[in-house]
């Protein structure tokens, strides 16, 4: 929310991003003076740099993974729409939204399947549909404190993959992942107040 | 008061009566009835007459109904009393509801909370009260708003302090556990009492302080202390709870101390509900504007009529006084009315009610290693893209906070080992591990080694903690509450962990019969996947583990096995000694492999610095396992004075047939031995001065062998015959069996003295065994006859 940017109109695209990600208008005004204020340079994108900048990014583990993800395919620059794209991914769900929705149209970015997608993005580094038993234990690495010793870490990452995984091949695919989560409850995990 | 609320109520009324009357009488001139009617609504016309008349009955009726002579001050007071939400009342029916956690956090929070208010409020207008309506000025209210944040806040804090002395003073108390309970019990009641003096708000400071020392308290304190904690707490709760509704029970009887009065007993009931409605809508739509997701109706439905009085209210109002407040007996007529009614309509009703509104349930699943993980690492993807958004919001602030207790306030109140070893997941991956290994226990389940061994399935869980028993229930799905005040704990790690120890080593010390497994026995359970994958998951976890830890790290970890299996009795110290014994020497024997088993669990956990050494050295016997034969015998070890015995000998008998009838004694055929007959041979190194010494103690006939022999372990002697049958020297293990033996083996020694009569040193054991029921040796006859047992049980 900046004082650079109050009229929606100023965005670029914003009809189109609009409906990509669903977003109010206020929330719009607010991510544009959020990417202004990022982008310090003016340049009219974010780059790595820019993003590494945020103070608490840079002791959060996944800090790193998240940044990766708004750069899709390598890239090393990311414009407002694909800010917002992967921003949209963390609206609130809304009830009615989802009933009255035309089911031809393509899911919004918020549903559950794909805020799953985008989780898993943050595991599956290689990006190849699945989520190794390497790539387990690096997460596990993150996440667990740092007074388990290797063998544990080795031991919880081979039981983790176990409970996931139903086909046997060791690696937990999208839909063993969805399976293992499907008790929690995503759409309020994975939500942000502040972007409804 | 009532009066001039029925009053108020109605003068709206009237004047909308009055402004509609010249409208209509314009607006219906024009209108002629259709044909002749029977009836007509004429309600234009006596409008005005009707109103004037309901007023005024209304008003007559109100004033016939209440006798009631109190002025605003007074129902002030009595309204703060009457409208707080009793903790007590509202955690004992929500805990059989098992509503979803997000309302009870609400209810059940309001309703502590509210103490503060209450009790803040209540002071203010009894203050007020005293001082007279005439003199309280504008400077009374402002200064009574501004007591509530000071108590309230004040409270909390004097709490908080107190929570962390407690935690600090928990974290060095290891040595001293026995004062702990104490700690923590003087510590709460001090918050209590040190809140009192400053006329702070006491519940909320001990609310606080329970609060913010939990986590670290927990950590700190031993495990048995935290039973103790919870379970006298949980006593004295009950006890005065009970206390209380039981004089509220006997005031309700005793009618000297209460006036009835229809009007203002009718009027609280109905108002008390009709605006604790009012204001749950009120606020949760104030709420709303600020939540992730909204309280929705039914929520809200569940909130108002969850809303019990109960024992605060009827204390306060028994509090007041008399003179200052001369309609005390009828407050406290009402009070125990609306006490009754709250708890019993509403406390009964509100189950039904939840189950009819389909309210969310609470659920309570089994932690999976997956949904933990996860949860944490969304936990910071958010933290993550809140950041990026720059909005600071709850998984900030939250992230802020734990960054905060990890790196300064659990290192200052949690014990060193604790904080070492907290973290969630870890836990959870335990906690799964104990799970699983208790339930193939239980089944019967084959333990993957090499070996093949099998350890006998365990009877029952009686010996598990009772906090298993009502996830037990739950799982099986039956909504009933053993105990209405049980709440979970959240470390059930600790008496899992003993009960697996309980059971694995019950099972690793006796040899184990080859069970064949029953179709359907009474605690086997058929496979389905689930299981199969379970005991896949634990088959293939136990190989890794097996091949971890066959280092010698883990061998310092054994000992403070000693202490817990203490507890549970020799059998285990021998069964814990054979597998120090035996690791030592690293040999495939499926015994090593089960005891490899056991202390994975325990080492993984245990504190490595400070109780090893002291608990070592307690236990720490010299243990025999050893076997010797002829040959080492006579090696120069027997002196003279052996003459008596020529050859002390070890030889195992023939298992006698009171031996056969102990239950690891039978069905031995099958088994497969895997003490090799060369290892038991030879007297190891190290107890061949034990060995020494216990031959030259003989020499000496002053003080009986035991005292000074070192502790032997007598085990079953092995079936397998190995040595040619001579005299076994009975020692009969007598002086042993006071510390050595289990009962029954001494029963097995004494017998074996018997059968071994017919041998021919005959005339030797006959002073044997005229003694066989002694259970110390006289002197005289202890270096005569020895026999070292010198058993290693092969299969354990």
């Amino acid at each position: 929310m900046g004082p650079r940017s109050s009229h929606i109109a100023l965005i670029p695209d914003v009809d189109q991003i609009r409906n990509e990600t669903g977003f109010s208008e206020a929330s719009l005004l607010r991510l544009y003076g959020r990417f202004q204020t990022l982008d310090r340079n003016k340049k009219g994108f974010l780059s790595r740099t820019d993003l590494q900048q945020i103070g608490a990014l840079a002791v959060n583990p996944l800090g790193d993974r998240i940044i990766d993800s708004f750069f899709l395919d390598g890239s090393q620059q990311v414009d407002f729409a694909g800010f917002a794209r992967v921003l949209a991914h963390f609206r609130p769900v809304d009830e009615e939204e989802a009933a009255t929705r035309d089911p031809k149209d393509p899911e919004p970015l918020n549903s559950r399947m794909n805020k799953l997608r985008f989780a898993f993005q943050l595991y599956d580094l290689d990006r190849d549909g699945k989520i190794s038993r390497n790539e387990m234990l690096q997460v596990l690495r993150l996440m667990v404190g740092v007074q388990v010793t290797d063998e544990q870490l080795e031991s919880i990452t081979d039981r983790t993959v176990q409970e996931a995984d139903e086909d046997g091949d060791g690696a937990v695919s999208f839909l063993e992942f969805t399976k293992s989560l499907e008790k929690m409850n995503i759409e309020q995990k994975m939500s942000i107040r502040i972007l409804k | 008061m009532l009066r001039t609320t029925l009053l108020l109520l109605c003068l709206p009324l009237a004047g909308a009566g009055a402004t509609e009357e010249p409208t209509q009488e314009s607006g219906s001139l024009g209108e002629p009835p259709p044909g002749l009617a029977l009836f007509r609504w004429q309600w234009h016309e006596v409008e005005a007459p009707y109103l004037v008349a309901l007023w005024i009955l209304v008003a007559s009726l109100a004033k016939i109904a209440s006798r009631v002579q109190a002025g605003l001050l007074d129902f002030l007071l009595f309204g703060s009393l009457i409208s707080a939400v009793d903790p007590v009342a509202v955690l004992a029916v929500f805990e059989e509801v098992h509503v979803n956690e997000t309302l009870f956090i609400i209810v059940f929070g309001e309703s502590l909370l509210n103490d503060a208010v209450t009790v803040v409020l209540y002071k203010v207008c009894n203050s007020f009260v005293e001082m007279g309506s005439a003199n309280v000025q504008a400077t009374d209210y402002m200064k009574g708003v501004a007591s509530l944040f000071v108590v309230s806040l004040g409270g909390a804090a004097v709490g908080l302090v107190f929570a962390f002395l407690l935690a600090l003073t928990t974290r060095f108390t290891k040595r001293v556990r026995i004062i702990e309970p104490l700690l923590v019990f003087l510590l709460a009641y001090a918050a209590y009492l040190t809140a009192e003096m400053a006329s702070l708000s006491a519940i909320l400071a001990v609310t606080m302080c329970g609060l913010g020392c939990k986590k670290y308290v927990e950590a700190n304190i031993s495990h048995k202390s935290r039973t103790a904690v919870k379970y006298t707490m949980k006593t004295l709760a009950s006890c005065a709870e009970t206390v209380i509704f039981m004089l509220l029970g006997i005031s309700a009887v005793d009618s000297s101390k209460w006036a009835w009065d229809s009007g203002l007993v009718l009027g609280t009931l109905f108002f008390i509900l009709f605006f604790r409605a009012l204001g749950v809508v009120l606020q949760t739509w104030v709420l709303n504007q600020f939540r992730l997701v909204p309280l929705d109706k039914i929520d809200q439905v569940v909130m108002s009529y969850g809303g019990l009085r109960g024992a605060v209210a009827f204390a306060l109002v028994i509090l007041l006084d008399r003179t200052k407040v001369p309609a005390k007996d009828y407050f406290v007529a009402t009070t125990i009315v609306v006490v009754f009614f709250t708890v019993i309509v509403q406390g009964l009703t509100i189950k039904p009610l939840v189950k009819w509104l389909k309210v969310k349930r609470s659920e309570h699943h089994k932690p999976t290693l997956n949904q933990e993980l996860h949860e944490h690492t969304f936990d910071h993807i958010l933290a993550a893209v809140e950041d990026v958004v720059g909005h600071h919001g709850y998984h900030y602030w939250r992230d802020r906070w734990e960054q905060f207790d990890k790196k300064y306030l659990s290192q200052l109140l949690m014990r060193r080992s604790a904080y070492r070893i907290r973290d969630q997941i870890w836990d959870v991956y335990y906690r799964l591990n104990i799970r699983d290994a208790i339930s193939f226990v239980d089944q019967g389940g084959h333990v993957l080694s090499s070996t093949g061994l099998t350890l006998p399935s365990m009877p029952s869980r009686n010996s598990m903690a009772e906090t298993s028993v009502t996830n037990l229930l739950r799982e099986s799905g039956s909504g009933a509450c053993l105990d209405l005040q049980v709440i979970d704990t959240v470390r059930s790690g600790r008496d899992r962990e003993d009960a697996v120890m309980h059971h694995l080593l019950c099972g690793g010390l006796y040899k184990p019969r080859r069970r064949y497994k029953a179709s359907c026995g009474r605690h086997f359970i058929s496979e389905d996947a689930q299981e199969r994958q379970d005991k896949e998951v634990f088959q293939q976890n136990m190989k890794r583990r097996l091949e971890s830890f066959k280092s010698t790290k883990h061998n310092i970890c054994f000992t403070k096995n000693k202490p817990r299996t203490r507890k549970a009795g020799h059998k285990k110290k021998d069964g814990m000694a054979n597998a120090e014994a035996t690791l030592e020497k690293p040999r495939d024997l499926g015994f090593q492999d089960t005891a490899a088993v056991i202390l994975t669990v325990e080492s993984e956990e245990e504190e490595e610095s400070d109780s090893s050494e002291t608990e070592k050295e307690d236990d720490e016997g010299i243990i025999f396992v050893a076997r010797a034969t002829s040959e080492v015998l006579q090696e120069g070890k027997i002196s003279g004075s052996f003459e008596v015995c020529p050859s002390p000998r070890i030889i195992p008998p023939s298992p006698t047939c009171a031996e056969k009838e102990l239950p690891w004694k039978s069905g031995q055929g099958d088994l497969a031995v895997y003490v090799s007959s060369e290892t038991t041979k030879i007297v190891p190194v190290d107890m061949q001065t034990g060995w020494n010494q216990s031959i030259s103690s003989l020499e000496s006939l002053a003080s009986p062998p035991c005292t000074q022999a070192p502790t032997l372990t007598c085990l079953p002697p092995h079936p397998l015959g190995i040595e040619e049958p001579q005299v076994p020297l009975d020692l009969s293990a007598d002086p042993r069996s006071s510390f050595a033996f289990p009962p029954s083996l001494a029963k097995a020694g004494r017998s074996r003295s018997e059968s071994s009569a017919d041998l021919p040193q005959q005339q030797e054991l006959q002073p044997l065994m005229g003694h066989k029921d002694h259970t110390h040796l006289s002197p005289g006859t202890a270096n005569s006859h020895w026999c070292i047992q010198f058993n290693r049980g092969g299969r354990l």
